[in-house]
């Protein structure tokens, strides 16, 4: 089962800072992040490429997006 | 779900950089005062000067370029589906950073956009501001590795996300019917300054045409000059910085190209000498936007895409001008204003006030 970070609402840098958070927790695996700006949805995708994990999946989801990334 | 955003790939900012970077310079070419192409800080000082908010006469003119910011965005935003009526955190903390970010800029007198066009012209003083700037960022950035946060916000109707962008238009409208009359310093409402700075100014429609393109641009591509650093920073992720840097580096070779490239400390335009009110004023500034979440161009750009509170913040920055000249508090090319300095120091009493108290992690 997906961590789920929810980060909406947020601004930045509170969304990237979250998921952050939890990448460290966690290690690898999946995570969920649920946000409700393109703006925090760039930048999420941005910082967990950059912390060696994939952006699997980004659906929309009522007023946001529902961005999951992984790492084995 | 939109498409991908171009101007958000590390080629979009840094062609957004170098975008401002130009046509920063062209606009003091074009009449705009010397290394104040683009100052928000300045020219939102200015719009509160044409409202009758302060009477320092030489800083008085409804700045186009501002108008176009928002405006600007708003009209990316709808464009691809961004935009997004928010409001409902933390509006008065946000408005109180807005007032003294903007005593913070006026006593260095620039906002970072500024600073960068500053050190673009060869103003050295500017670079104590960058210091300044970068060390009230890295205090914001402890607080936000504290947990500090604003709280989340709502969404809410369209009409509220309207609100701010149609205070733009509505004082455009004030300029078309209340222009200014050649060397008179007020027209039927508005207040037009005759010498000094708020003299200083392109054209109407010039103005407005960059403002938008400014505005456009920079809501695509997610532009911020405090977030440039505080990502350095916090992440040591070097994506908006690339469009600051961009930013800075097209200004100087624009500069070189239209001979405005004065280098030295003395004597530069709108500019003074004192270091240490230079590094401390805009430690200040560089705290506050950094807990507030944005440069002063940033909240521009997302009150025009519905973010009610950053409208608020560029309320308190209006606000805080009137302050900063009914009061002694702004710098002068004579050095700092009689209250400058203990305004200041108040301002980051609570600005640490703020940070400190705010730390309840979201849940």
């Amino acid at each position: 089962m997906s961590d789920i970070v929810d980060a909406r609402g947020l601004s930045c840098p509170q969304p990237v800072l979250m998921t952050l958070d939890e990448i460290k927790k966690v290690n690898k695996g999946e995570i969920v992040v649920m946000v409700d700006t393109d703006t925090s949805k760039e930048n999420v995708s941005r910082a967990a490429k950059t912390q060696g994990w994939q952006v699997f999946d980004i659906q929309p989801e009522g007023e946001g997006y529902r961005i999951t990334i992984r790492k084995d | 779900m939109s498409s991908k955003n171009l101007f958000a790939t590390r080629w979009g900012i840094i062609a957004v950089g170098i975008f401002i970077g130009i046509l920063a310079p062209l606009l003091q070419k074009w009449g705009n005062p010397g290394n104040m192409g683009i100052c928000v800080a300045c020219f939102d000082r200015d719009i509160a000067g044409a409202l009758g908010l302060h009477r320092a006469a030489v800083v008085q003119y409804m700045r186009p370029e501002i108008i176009g910011f928002v405006l600007g965005s708003l009209i990316a935003a709808y464009m691809f589906k961004e935009f997004r009526p928010r409001v409902g955190s933390a509006a008065i903390v946000r408005f109180i950073l807005g007032i003294f970010a903007m005593i913070g800029a006026l006593v260095f007198l620039g906002c970072p956009w500024r600073a960068l066009l500053r050190l673009a012209g060869g103003d050295w003083n500017a670079i104590l501001g960058l210091f300044g700037l970068i060390t009230g960022i890295w205090i914001g950035t402890r607080f936000l590795k504290g947990g500090y946060n604003l709280g989340r916000t709502q969404q809410t109707y369209t009409s509220v996300g309207w609100i701010f962008p149609l205070l733009m238009l509505g004082f455009l409208i004030l300029m078309l019917i209340d222009p200014q009359v050649e060397g008179q310093g007020r027209g039927k409402l508005l207040f037009y300054s005759v010498k000094g700075p708020g003299s200083m100014h392109a054209s109407l429609i010039v103005s407005l045409i960059v403002g938008l393109g400014v505005g456009f641009l920079a809501q695509r591509s997610r532009f911020c000059t405090m977030g440039a650093f505080r990502d350095l920073i916090l992440f040591r992720q070097s994506h908006l910085f690339l469009g600051v840097l961009s930013l800075a580096a097209a200004a100087f070779a624009t500069n070189l190209i239209l001979k405005q490239f004065h280098p030295g400390f003395a004597g530069q335009p709108v500019s003074h000498t004192m270091h240490v009110w230079n590094f401390a004023g805009m430690t200040l500034a560089g705290l506050a936007f950094a807990l507030a979440g944005g440069c002063p161009g940033r909240q521009l750009f997302l009150a025009g895409e519905g973010d009610g509170d950053s409208a608020v913040f560029v309320s308190g920055m209006i606000i805080g001008a009137g302050f900063a000249h009914n009061f002694g508090l702004a710098s002068s090319p004579k050095g700092v204003g009689p209250n400058g300095i203990i305004a200041v120091i108040i301002g980051l009493v609570v600005c640490l006030f703020i940070g400190f108290t705010m730390r309840k992690k979201a849940s």
